[in-house]
């Protein structure tokens, strides 16, 4: 029994670091590539739940909820980067804290006045509701098992992008010599428009899992985003692969 | 400049106390804290969308006079609420204070308001301090006091020959209270007993201990968001059917919504539900529902009645709000159409009232609502009723 309950407690543990590490995974990109400290992130993980809880009501189908979810987040983020951040990339750390400190503020309010202060509740598709069992007395949530394998397949697909392709050969090249990728023709600003997508769509995708176990209430981000510092520090700031080592 | 913006305030700061005292003596205001904003606001909503019933019940007028609600909301936080209080009492200058969903909130609100010579009617919380060595004459409440509930499941868990319960309850004022009054009547033995944070959305660590301490049965209090998250992450877990659950003010008006089916064969106890047969109960539950398009809980029952209960006590002293003791006497009688029926008040101005057994049901429109099955207590009084020297 008592091995059991560890090995459940393990399943708990990599549960929520999964979660965890969906949400480093994009800070950590975007500070590691973009050099730019992006409190706000916490931010479009709210906004990745409110998404998904939205489309699910609207739509009825989980799985384009957590399309729509993913699309809305990657654009939000680029609008995002578009507007607002693309003119601090220049400016101190300190310069860049302030401005998305700001943009947690106002998406707050935002999601507060488009869905109200009170939180919203989900409930999973009937197919993940349930339960597997391993072994005798060895059971675990659907949903939950669900969530680890999308982190660590979300951390595979990561490591390929960054490693294996033309995308991410360029983003590793932004991230040592800006100015020399620049040189090459190659259009760095729409690059870091992506890649603020992409860090977004993250946090979305850890944001759209958690709403069904956390609820999507205004100001859940700020909950997470300290733990989340906390991940990517010790991962190694701007390191992709530190951040599933950290976590655990 | 210095000195001209000196006299400016030192002119508004007079004005303020000259108006003070006209504008009290002609108009009722009532200050009435909740909780708005964040997972367990949902409750604050349905007490406040049955205080507006409540006052417009009564012709925009509560105890025929010209009235304004003040709300607040206390975030869950008792050092807030208290804030808030002191605003009502010193810039708002109100006569009466209500409301209050949190336990620990209550026990720093309700000395702040009481000391300061003005009413507290309670409209949900019930420590057992306030019920005790620390009760007021200022002080009523139109819920009950936080042990008798769970006493009452104490009792239907005995009748059905019970025993290795797991308990589980939200750490801070109420939680310890809840437990407290489920083991006063409790007779067989306790498997384990878990506190867990206030507010807390994730359960699935404590269910994992749950399940390897293999008990005959659970009992929790979890309310508001709590009880939704924990009940669905318990059926989740595959525990539905392998520990039988009992709850109090987990399962109710406020989370069915969110539960639906998961929720049908729960059993509760309750001292009041919207099945409850009076003629006030009918109108108040018939009209929030025309008005709002939902179900009243009993935290919205409560707050209608503190508002029924103020208007009872205003009329008695035809409109003198400086007739405290006259006030008082009056509240003493609870003499209005309550939600629950008619109840008394002990000598610590906690009702003397039945507690029901409840269960979610599935009714012929297919929605899942609480139904009465029978009386479990009657006319139930505290325990701590003997420990308050009102003065």
């Amino acid at each position: 029994m008592s091995f059991l309950i560890i090995l459940e407690q393990i399943l708990n543990g990599l549960q929520f670091g999964v979660m965890l590490f969906l949400m480093a995974a994009g800070l950590t990109l975007v500070f590691g590539i973009m050099n730019l400290v992006n409190l706000a992130h916490g931010s479009l993980y709210m906004v990745g739940a409110y998404l998904a809880t939205a489309a699910y009501q609207w739509t009825g189908s989980f799985p384009l909820a957590v399309v729509l979810a993913l699309l809305g987040t990657l654009v939000v983020g680029m609008l995002v980067e578009l507007v607002a951040l693309r003119t601090l990339y220049e400016r101190d750390h300190l310069d860049q804290v302030l401005a998305t400190f700001g943009l947690i503020l106002f998406f707050n309010e935002l999601i507060a006045i488009v869905w109200g202060r009170a939180a919203l509740y989900t409930s999973l598709p009937g197919y993940l509701q349930g339960h597997v069992e391993f072994a005798t007395g060895m059971i675990y949530p659907v949903y939950r098992l669900l969530i680890i394998l999308v982190g660590f397949a979300v951390a595979g697909l990561l490591w390929y992008v960054v490693t294996k392709t033309r995308l991410g050969m360029l983003i590793r090249a932004g991230a040592s010599n800006r100015t020399m990728v620049a040189a090459l023709g190659v259009n760095i600003r729409f690059l870091y428009t992506i890649v603020f997508g992409f860090g977004a769509a993250l946090a979305g995708l850890a944001g759209l899992l958690a709403g069904p176990i956390y609820t999507a209430q205004p100001g859940m981000g700020e909950l997470i985003l300290i733990q989340v510092f906390v991940v990517i520090v010790i991962g190694g700031i701007g390191s992709i692969r530190g951040a599933p080592m950290a976590r655990t | 400049m210095r000195t001209l913006s000196r006299s400016i305030s030192i002119g508004l700061l007079a004005l303020a106390f000259a108006a003070g005292p006209v504008a009290a003596a002609e108009k009722l205001k009532i200050g009435f804290i909740t909780t708005l904003a964040g997972p367990l606001g949902i409750i604050g909503k349905h007490m406040k969308d049955s205080v507006d019933l409540a006052v417009e019940h009564l012709g925009g007028k509560v105890g025929g006079l010209e009235t304004e609600i003040i709300f607040g909301d206390d975030q869950v936080k008792p050092d807030v609420g208290k804030q808030i209080a002191d605003e009502m009492l010193k810039r708002h200058k109100v006569q009466f204070v209500s409301g209050i969903i949190w336990s620990n909130v209550m026990l720093a609100v309700a000395p702040t308001v009481t000391n300061a010579g003005t009413f507290m009617i309670g409209t949900n919380a019930g420590p057992h301090q306030l019920a005790g060595k620390q009760c007021s004459k200022y002080f009523f409440t139109t819920s009950w006091q936080n042990d008798s509930t769970p006493e009452a499941m104490g009792h239907v868990m005995n009748d059905q020959k019970l025993t290795d319960v797991y308990v589980m309850a939200p750490n801070y004022a109420a939680g310890k209270d809840m437990v407290n009054g489920f083991k006063r009547s409790f007779k067989g033995r306790i498997a384990g007993e878990v506190y867990t944070k206030l507010g807390q959305q994730d359960y699935q660590a404590e269910i994992s201990q749950l399940r390897a301490r293999n008990p005959k049965a659970v009992f929790v209090f979890y309310p508001g968001g709590m009880g939704i998250q924990f009940v669905k992450q318990f059926t989740a877990a595959g525990l539905r059917d392998q520990f039988p659950l009992y709850s109090v003010y987990t399962v109710d008006e406020v989370t069915l919504p969110a539960l639906k089916d998961v929720a049908v064969g729960q059993f509760e106890t309750r001292y009041w539900s919207p099945d409850l047969d009076n003629a006030a109960n009918k109108k108040y539950v018939s009209d929030f529902r025309k008005k709002y398009g939902y179900t009243p809980s009993f935290y919205g029952a409560q707050s209608y009645d503190g508002i029924m209960l103020i208007d009872s006590a205003v009329r008695a002293v035809k409109g003198n709000l400086n007739d405290k003791a006259g006030m008082i006497k009056a509240m003493e009688k609870a003499d209005y159409a309550s939600t629950r029926g008619k109840y008394t008040y002990n000598t610590n101005h906690f009702p003397i009232q039945n507690y029901y057994l409840l269960e979610a049901v599935r009714n012929p429109a297919g929605e899942v609502e609480m139904q009465i099955q029978k009386v479990v207590l009657e006319n139930q009084k505290d325990n701590y009723y003997k420990e308050c020297k009102m003065k």
